[in-house]
């Protein structure tokens, strides 16, 4: 089959930022936390890639590290809104395909009104309770990536539950719990997978506006978010301690996203079949 | 109809003239209100200092001691009696006549038990207040202060009228050159020049202060022209661009600012002098003040202002020297280091400081937690709760070496020898003798390593290239503007 595009150009994106993020474990060029003043604003040369900033810090070697904790940040976070969101909507379903209504609808009621709080006015929240940091960035952008899965997986299980192999299963006897993991879970893995995909990228520009606001990951730990704030006042003598950072997190999230879209095209055999249809169509026409 | 083109161009001409007699000021950060006898934000006197409000004498911008409402004064030989003669036919902005009578009003005030006042401590020696007459007013102290003259000459001992005192927050009521006209909160503070002013008149016919909270804000505002003047400019990584742009004029004045790394004296293991010599000794002040403060910045041993006549300077007392810091922390018992805890307040200065002194602490294995906090946050841990480690804050004061001798500051140093001093030089009336006993506090602060003295914040003056006589210094925070002018430059 071939693939298209848009999942090959998110891939290598999202791949060359995943490997500079796995690489930043093992090695930098230079080291973050090691600060030479005497060094301080080179524009970009063959020394420092990216330049240095206002502390003389290697800006290549801040944006392999800000990837590693926004990657870092993200997965975990996505990781929660998984963890706790598909259950609960599996849940759901099953439970107003079992004459539940009740429990479906004070789920996601529930679930209704942390999404009716924007994800950044949530985390501050959080923040402004537990105090700043990555982990507590961590767990506002979770509790936000909740009902997102939550509901997305409910509306999927909705759909499949009056399909006739569940109704076979149901006569078989399986419960539904079995019937939800199963039969369910894996036939709407593939919108789950782009929701991921898509929520992973959103967590990216969330850790960035936390970290932005001084509510993410603290110093001297770099985060993309808190080296565009620190560089808004030396723009415009060191542009790239601006640009570099917020280039980084544009191509992150457009590979991200890009993948997401060509995942879609991919594993929504639905979808394929309609494009497919339209290309006929249109070349008909013509 | 060439008459009718005149006069339309007329009115186009005509209030561009009048608006060219007045000045934008920027502000950093908005004050909470405008009543200098209520509120410890240095952003109140920043406003209203000088232009709305006057004392019976003036601080001018070398932190001198100039006649005010008082024209002339005398000072009895035993030190304790001022006889203040004050200045004829002044009237408040709203018609009353100011007299003896609101000098004590003022100060009755400011020492009351339910006083808001946030320097109760400069009326507290007041034993008596004598009027002889509508002009001539005798203040007897329980002995003799000679910081008195200066402390009545700071914005919370303003003289202010019985009749608008308590409302003086939202509609300040003074004697000054200027007189409030509006304040559009979060916006700006608009004043206007006052036409019945008793002494030499103010040359600008408005000023107006406008609130820019963001730096790279100011910049903008500067670069476009919206602002004429930003006496205390937020970024002075960015003071080199206006300084080659020849149509901006910048001056690199001393604020009585001075900053420090704050230690909790009171808890371990910073409660050993040797973990604080230690640190002492891990500063690098030349990298804290390129690093963050762009060079802009002067180093300071003790706290203590270092324009200031009785300065000592105490920066090589523990030089920059790893080993010994290590050899200290050996001998107190953490030969490996330790972990701690930064509290960091907003201002820009305080979260580059705090970033580089956390590098340079952990060259010696000492490992600093940062975490960045609001004021509030800082003020309720910090300050009043004496819940942090380290902190990293500039002590705006002017004169304010004696908090050490409080051991219920937030420091807690408590520390007999220092408070004897301190007391000492509050009894002393002869001024040699002070200065040497200054000196001596200096020393004993600096020996004992209580906190970190790292540098003295500069104040960043940026206008307009034309406008004349701004302030160069902050040895209190006001933008005093009675002398500003914008100079005709065709």
């Amino acid at each position: 089959m071939k693939l298209p595009l848009n999942f090959i150009i998110g891939a290598i994106l999202t791949t060359i930022f995943l490997c500079m993020a796995l690489l930043s474990l093992v090695w930098t060029p230079y080291d973050v936390t090691a600060l030479e003043i005497a060094d301080k604003f080179q524009a970009p040369n063959i020394d420092h890639w990216f330049g240095t900033d206002h502390f003389g810090r290697d800006v290549f070697s801040m944006i392999m590290i800000g990837a590693r904790n926004a990657v870092m940040v993200s997965l975990v976070a996505v990781g929660i809104g998984m963890l706790f969101g598909v259950p609960l909507g599996l849940y759901a379903a099953a439970a107003r395909m079992n004459g539940g209504n009740l429990i479906d609808e004070i789920l996601m009621r529930g679930n209704d009104l942390i999404f009716a709080f924007p994800s950044l006015l949530m985390a501050i929240m959080i923040t402004a309770v537990f105090g700043p940091g990555a982990i507590n960035a961590i767990i506002a952008i979770g509790i936000f990536n909740i009902p997102v899965f939550a509901r997305m997986t409910r509306g999927g299980a909705l759909g499949l539950w009056s399909r006739e192999y569940i109704m076979a299963a149901r006569v078989c006897g399986k419960g539904s719990m079995r019937i939800s993991f199963e039969h369910i879970l894996p036939n709407i893995a593939n919108i789950l997978i782009v929701q991921a995909t898509i929520q992973f990228s959103i967590a990216i520009i969330a850790e960035a506006s936390l970290s932005y606001v001084g509510l993410g990951t603290q110093p001297p730990d770099p985060s993309l978010g808190r080296m565009l704030n620190e560089a808004q006042t030396m723009i415009f003598f060191a542009p790239w301690l601006a640009f570099v950072p917020g280039g980084a997190i544009v191509t992150m999230v457009l590979g991200l996203n890009l993948m997401g879209d060509g995942l879609r095209d991919i594993l929504d055999p639905k979808l394929r079949q309609r494009k497919a249809r339209e290309m006929e169509a249109s070349n008909a026409a013509s | 109809m060439r008459i009718i083109l005149c006069s339309v161009f007329m009115f186009f001409l005509f209030p561009l003239n009048i608006w060219a007699d007045g000045i934008n000021v920027g502000l950093q950060l908005e004050p909470p209100n405008l009543d200098p006898t209520s509120g410890a934000a240095a952003a109140i006197d920043e406003v209203v200092y000088g232009n709305i409000f006057e004392g019976l004498v003036r601080i001018d911008q070398n932190g001198e001691v100039i006649p005010g409402l008082a024209l002339f004064w005398e000072l009895s030989s035993d030190g304790k009696s001022y006889i203040f003669h004050l200045a004829e036919g002044v009237r408040f902005h709203d018609g009353t006549d100011f007299t003896a009578d609101d000098v004590r009003f003022s100060f009755d005030r400011a020492r009351a038990a339910n006083s808001t006042n946030a320097k109760k401590y400069i009326f507290a020696p007041i034993a008596n207040i004598d009027i002889f007459d509508d002009y001539t007013i005798m203040i007897t102290l329980d002995r003799a202060h000679p910081d008195f003259l200066f402390n009545i000459g700071l914005g919370d001992a303003v003289i202010v009228a019985s009749e608008s005192a308590a409302t003086n927050a939202i509609n300040p009521i003074g004697t000054g050159p200027f007189r409030f006209k509006r304040w559009v909160r979060g916006d700006r503070i608009e004043l206007i020049k006052n036409n019945t002013y008793w002494g030499a008149q103010a040359r600008l016919d408005w000023a107006t202060f406008k609130i820019i909270t963001d730096p790279l804000s100011a910049y903008t505002a500067m670069m476009a022209g919206d602002i004429d003047t930003f006496p205390n400019y937020p970024a002075p990584e960015n003071l080199f661009l206006f300084d080659r742009d020849p149509a901006f004029e910048v001056v690199v004045g001393l604020t009585a600012g001075e900053t420090i790394l704050a230690t909790n004296n009171k808890k371990t293991p910073f409660d050993n002098i040797l973990v604080r010599k230690a640190i002492a000794h891990a500063i690098n002040r030349k990298e804290l003040i390129d690093g963050a403060m762009f060079g802009n910045a002067q180093a300071i041993g003790t706290h203590f202002a270092p324009n200031h006549p009785d300065y000592v300077d105490l920066t090589a007392l523990y030089p920059y020297d790893l080993n010994k810091a290590r050899g200290y922390l050996r001998e107190a018992g953490f030969p490996n280091g330790f972990k701690a805890s930064l509290k960091l307040p907003p201002p820009i200065y305080a979260r580059r400081t705090g970033e580089l002194v956390a590098n340079q602490l952990s060259r010696v294995g000492i490992h600093l937690e940062i975490e960045n906090m609001e004021w509030a946050q800082w003020i309720d841990q910090v300050l009043r709760n004496r819940n942090y480690d380290l902190t990293v804050v500039s002590h705006v004061e002017p004169m304010d070496i004696n908090i050490y001798a409080n051991p219920n500051y937030y420091f807690g140093y408590d520390n007999a020898d220092f408070q004897k001093i301190i007391s000492d030089i509050d009894k002393n009336g002869n001024a040699a003798g002070r200065a040497a006993l200054y000196k001596e506090a200096q020393r004993k602060i600096a020996e004992d390593a209580v906190n970190g003295f790292l540098f003295q914040l500069g104040k960043y003056g940026v206008w307009k290239r034309g406008v004349k006589g701004m302030w160069r210094n902050y040895p209190i925070r006001s933008n005093d503007l009675r002398d500003v002018y914008i100079e005709d430059n065709g």
